[in-house]
């Protein structure tokens, strides 16, 4: 069994973590107490575990811990908190499109990621974008309406 | 649940990874963008004692160009496929096919050599690489071997590749300028594997069919080609109609089996309507080329 260190930036703050090979991201994430990162299926089919590694949208149960030596990554408090929420967190608020919350924080990872590559993205886009990404309770739509809004030139068809 | 714990190796040459591959033959895995690989290890369903993780041979990212064909190294991302990033723009059919491929963070991570010799009968790229004729670059230390996707599929998650061999590239031979291509898929929700996948080439001739192929994923331990609809569509003109009709008359050459996800039946009935499809659309692209 091999044991490793690892160095990576979390969130902007430079972090190191000692770790078994074995071991997850998602793991090691949480273990360190990134628990804002959700685990769901274990098998990157969910996306609640979903990070930004090196900014491109992962499944942080599919990533060996190893793979994140000298990487950047982002998880959702990394885009803003209670007192400065970043405009797609106001968004998911003011459209009710969270329910229980379990998959609110890879859905958000997933829709940042989609407007910062197409910050002009359609409702189809976005339906594609986060087609990877599970919600039991709201049916979607709100969460669709809430990334719409985000978008430039908001609510286009 | 945690993966059962394995050693691990991060080299730096792909030498000293065919050395580790050779030294720890069948207790070695290697490992590329993950995305199988670790929920199979996380599932406990693979107990490597050393996982030989690929991330640092960038000599497998590359892409080249060669006489007629297009080498994709083993560690190339769907994402680039997807984006048609470079070279990779030369043979659109990849875009078509990586978009298709799983969600965008296995697209993110995943790789061409992954998807191939991870061999699933439902992936797009193998059928891919069957409907283009193409090849794999197996080295080991022993040496390089080519061997043609007809005879690397040899069976569900079965390949050609050895013990202590690694998959470094495949090669795409490129269709003729002009040639046109689909690829259709039937699947239950967005992000699962196909049900059933068509990939469909067609290359025209004065408005006749010079040369049409169709690999199929889904309906079968490997993907198939269907050579006797390929041979029958050859010298069709292509009016209304004229490709439904050819696939029509003929069952199609496949034996799927039925298993949790569909009937053998209802594979054979997807196999018929996306060959279709794929060819229609494949023949229509080619048309519009020639115009």
């Amino acid at each position: 069994m091999t044991e490793l260190r690892i160095a990576f930036t979390l969130n902007g703050e430079p972090c190191e973590a000692q770790t078994a090979a074995h071991r997850t991201l998602l793991e090691v994430l949480r273990a360190r107490g990134a628990v804002d990162v959700k685990e769901g299926c274990g098998e990157g089919v969910c996306g609640t575990c979903t990070v930004l590694l090196d900014g491109e949208p992962v499944s942080s149960c599919l990533v060996l811990a190893a793979r994140a030596q000298g990487r950047d990554l982002m998880t959702v408090r990394g885009l803003g908190d209670a007192g400065a929420p970043h405009p797609l967190q106001s968004a998911f608020v003011a459209h009710g499109a969270a329910q229980c919350g379990f998959c609110t924080p890879g859905m958000l990872l997933t829709a940042y990621a989609l407007l910062r590559d197409r910050p002009r993205a359609s409702r189809a886009e976005i339906r594609r974008a986060i087609a990877g990404n599970l919600c039991r309770c709201t049916g979607y739509t709100k969460i669709i309406d809430a990334i719409a809004a985000c978008a430039e030139g908001a609510a286009r068809g | 649940m945690p993966a059962a714990p394995f050693d691990y190796e991060a080299p730096a040459t792909l030498a000293d990874a065919l050395d580790l591959l050779r030294e720890r033959g069948e207790d070695a895995r290697p490992l590329a963008g993950g995305q199988s690989l670790v929920p199979l290890l996380t599932l406990r369903l693979a107990r490597p004692r050393l996982v030989v993780d690929l991330d640092r041979l960038h000599e497998l990212r590359a892409v080249r160009r060669t006489p007629g064909a297009l080498e994709v190294g083993a560690l190339v991302r769907h994402r680039a496929l997807e984006r048609g990033e470079g070279l990779l723009a030369l043979c659109p059919l990849l875009q078509e096919a990586a978009a298709l491929i799983g969600n965008a963070r296995v697209r993110a991570l995943g790789t061409v050599g992954g998807s191939v010799a991870h061999a699933d009968p439902a992936a797009e790229l193998p059928a891919v690489l069957r409907a283009l004729d193409g090849a794999v670059v197996l080295r080991s230390a022993r040496g390089e071997r080519v061997v043609d996707a007809g005879d690397f599929f040899v069976g569900m998650l079965t390949t050609a590749l050895a013990p202590g061999e690694l998959l470094t590239a495949v090669r795409l031979p490129l269709p003729s300028p002009g040639a046109g291509f689909a690829v259709e898929e039937f699947s239950r929700r967005a992000g699962d594997f196909a049900v059933v996948a068509a990939v469909a080439v067609v290359e025209l001739d004065g408005g006749a069919v010079a040369r049409a192929r169709v690999a199929l994923a889904g309906v079968g331990p490997v993907p198939a080609r269907l050579d006797r609809l390929e041979a029958a569509l050859r010298g069709e003109r292509l009016e209304s109609g004229a490709i439904r009709r050819a696939v029509a008359e003929r069952p199609l050459e496949i034996d799927p089996e039925g298993d949790i996800h569909a009937s053998a039946e209802y594979r054979r009935h997807l196999a018929a309507v996306l060959t279709a499809r794929a060819l229609e659309r494949a023949a229509e692209a080619a048309g519009r080329a020639i115009v």
